[in-house]
């Protein structure tokens, strides 16, 4: 028999029982369709987040305490306090080359901003002046934190646009007092608001974040304080001149920080946007694998399903096999007539399968949770990839059921009623 | 020439072997029309399916021509079937989706034969059902339904026709009329005819008829009929 012969055979065989083999399918299709939406949604997942780490400058080294190649156990990244505000001012002085700009980050979550009757909880950030230019911030009114205002440890506040519509939804915040606590309310203390930030207009977390001088939190916070009275930070981010390789900028960085340490190995770890993303790309890769192989389980059910049917056909069809075999056919072509029919089955439900799944990609794309929207991005690999897992799992599932077929006696087949 | 040398059959039951074929002894010259007749269990049956190669002896040597059948593997029985054997059932044996084109193609359709749906047409039209090729078996009379089952048997120009009980389902007029059918075919194609019956009036057809019984041949006489219908 032919394989044109077969697949003929096959679509008549699947049609006349028309219900039965759009439930069988049905396992497949749902397989292949979710395989499709849920690596879309990794996918878009990927790409929302690289876009986010984009939306930062590409231009950007972040420093943090803490070695990557420091041996024994380690605390979490940026745990360290090996890095402090001095060092960035030693970074600007030192003008290396192609580092335009460097602002210290440090991070203080936990805390409630009260105005009147409102409650906040918001994530300060302290930094200095330069801040605006490295994250590529505008100020929509007041001024930003000064040189001033960090060196004589000022209670100044700027919003970010999220937290001032929050904290002051009628008003101007400008020159209006916020009361901050921290650790749980134990210390308070009172800020002035001096500016506010243009929202950034993206997801950008920067809109959510309210800043303060650097120095400000640590000279009055005992449980902030270094012993040698330095500035401990968390972070580093420096903004490098425009095509510039940053690896090299990444090496001068590394070497001058060493020694102003003065120490061998270095003490802190720069990471550069790139490895950022590359960081994030293999995650979201990881993820929507991940993803897909939670849907390519019922995928594997799907084929279960297949067989099943599949041996159901073979019982029902004993007296066909019967007369096939007596007029001529061979054991292998009563294979083959089965084998094709559970690979029709699976490549039908492997292309309604991803009709279903580009469809159900395309109408998630945008929908909101939580606020957020979901980005769905289909990829061609995942449609192969979903597609040439049915048709495979559609072989293997007909293997056994064909085998059976072709095992059967002519004659116990033709007596069969 | 088909040529049987001490043919026994023996099938293994739950209550022990039967032997359904007892040494059978038998040769059909080309184009002979042969009955074979006896009561249920009496092997005529088996013997049918050793003839046709659907079923292997337990012993013995069976030849058609100068081919020895039993060293032949199933898949080169399975071809032997569909090149050189028409099977004729007593409940027609058609499968119940395709139409009478579609039935008498598909021996064809094993040997890849691309003229399959002229060879198809035409064998229907010789038993008179040109009008009735897009017919499905539940469309077509008992009397139909076994032409369509005579022209997928003749479809492959076989050298030998097996026809078991073919008018068992068919009424007396229809019988002869299937049978006298049958019987000119194979008369104008030289085509062997072995017809497993126990009805004595389709018997008497043949040229020759054998009687069986508990496995052995017991009878075989030729007839004075030259294979005409009366």
């Amino acid at each position: 028999m032919s394989l044109f012969d077969g697949f003929l055979t096959a679509f008549k065989a699947i049609s006349a029982n028309g219900l039965r083999s759009f439930l069988t399918m049905l396992g497949l299709l749902i397989g292949v369709g979710s395989v499709i939406i849920l690596i879309s949604i990794g996918q878009g997942t990927q790409a929302g987040i690289k876009e986010e780490i984009t939306n930062l400058g590409t231009d950007l080294l972040f420093i943090s305490p803490g070695s990557s190649s420091e041996a024994g156990v380690r605390g979490r990244r940026g745990s360290a306090r090996t890095l402090f505000a001095e060092d960035v001012l030693a970074i600007r002085e030192a003008n290396l080359p192609g580092v335009e700009a460097a602002a210290p980050q440090l991070n203080i979550g936990n805390a409630q901003a009260i105005v009147g009757p409102l409650n906040q909880e918001i994530d300060l950030v302290g930094t200095d002046s330069d801040y605006l230019k490295v994250r590529n911030l505008s100020l929509s009114e007041g001024s930003f934190i000064s040189s001033k205002d960090v060196s004589s440890g000022s209670l100044y506040m700027v919003l970010g646009s999220n937290i001032a519509n929050a904290l002051f939804p009628e008003e101007n915040p400008i020159g209006k007092t916020i009361r901050t606590s921290f650790f749980n309310g134990r210390i308070s203390f009172n800020f002035k608001v001096i500016g506010v930030l243009l929202p950034t207009g993206g997801e950008s977390v920067q809109d959510d974040y309210v800043f303060i001088p650097v120095s400000s939190a640590q000279k009055r916070l005992k449980g902030l304080q270094n012993i040698s009275g330095k500035t401990i930070i968390n972070q580093i981010t420096i903004k490098t001149s425009p095509n510039i390789d940053q690896e090299t900028v990444s090496e001068f960085i590394t070497e001058f920080l060493k020694r102003h340490h003065q120490v061998d190995e270095p003490d802190f770890t720069v990471t550069s946007q790139t490895q950022l993303l590359e960081t994030v790309n293999e995650i979201g890769t990881t993820i929507s694998l991940l993803l897909g192989s939670i849907a390519g389980i019922s995928l594997f059910v799907g084929g279960i399903g297949v067989m099943n049917i599949m041996l159901v056909s073979v019982t029902e069809r004993t007296r066909e096999i019967g007369i096939r075999r007596a007029i001529g056919a061979t054991g292998p072509d009563i294979a083959l007539q089965f084998l094709i029919e559970a690979l029709a089955l699976s490549i039908l439900g492997g292309i309604a399968g991803i009709l279903i799944g580009i469809t159900g990609s395309t109408l998630l794309n945008g929908y909101q949770i939580a606020d957020t929207p979901l980005i769905t991005i289909i990829t061609p690999w995942s449609i192969i990839l979903a597609f040439t897992v049915a048709s495979f799992v559609g072989i293997v599932s007909g293997l056994y059921p064909a085998w059976r077929a072709s095992l059967l006696d002519p004659i116990t087949a033709l007596r069969n009623q | 020439m088909i040529k049987l040398e001490n043919i026994t059959k023996e099938y293994i039951t739950d209550a022990g072997p039967v032997k359904a074929l007892n040494g059978i002894d038998l040769s059909i010259p080309d184009g002979e029309i042969i009955a074979i007749t006896g009561q249920s269990g009496s092997g005529k049956s088996s013997l049918m399916n050793v003839i046709g190669c659907l079923d292997s002896p337990t012993s013995g040597r069976y030849f058609i021509d100068t081919a020895d059948i039993g060293s032949l593997s199933d898949f080169q029985l399975s071809r032997l079937r569909g090149k050189i054997f028409g099977f004729i059932f007593q409940s027609y044996n058609l499968l119940p989706r395709l139409t009478a084109l579609e039935q008498v193609e598909l021996p064809l359709i094993y040997q890849k034969d691309p003229n399959r749906r002229i060879k198809a047409a035409t064998a229907l039209a010789m038993l008179g059902l040109a009008e009735r090729i897009y017919h499905t078996p539940n469309q077509l009379s008992g009397g139909e339904q076994q032409r369509v089952a005579i022209a997928r048997s003749i479809v492959i120009n076989p050298k030998i026709i097996l026809a078991d009980e073919p008018t068992g389902a068919l009424d007396t007029k229809t019988s002869t009329e299937v049978m006298d059918i049958l019987i000119k075919l194979a008369k104008e194609q030289g085509i062997t005819i072995v017809l497993v019956t126990h009805e004595p009036h389709i018997a008497s057809l043949a040229e020759r008829q054998i009687k069986m019984s508990d496995g052995n041949i017991t009878e075989d006489s030729y007839t004075k009929n030259n294979g005409l219908v009366s």
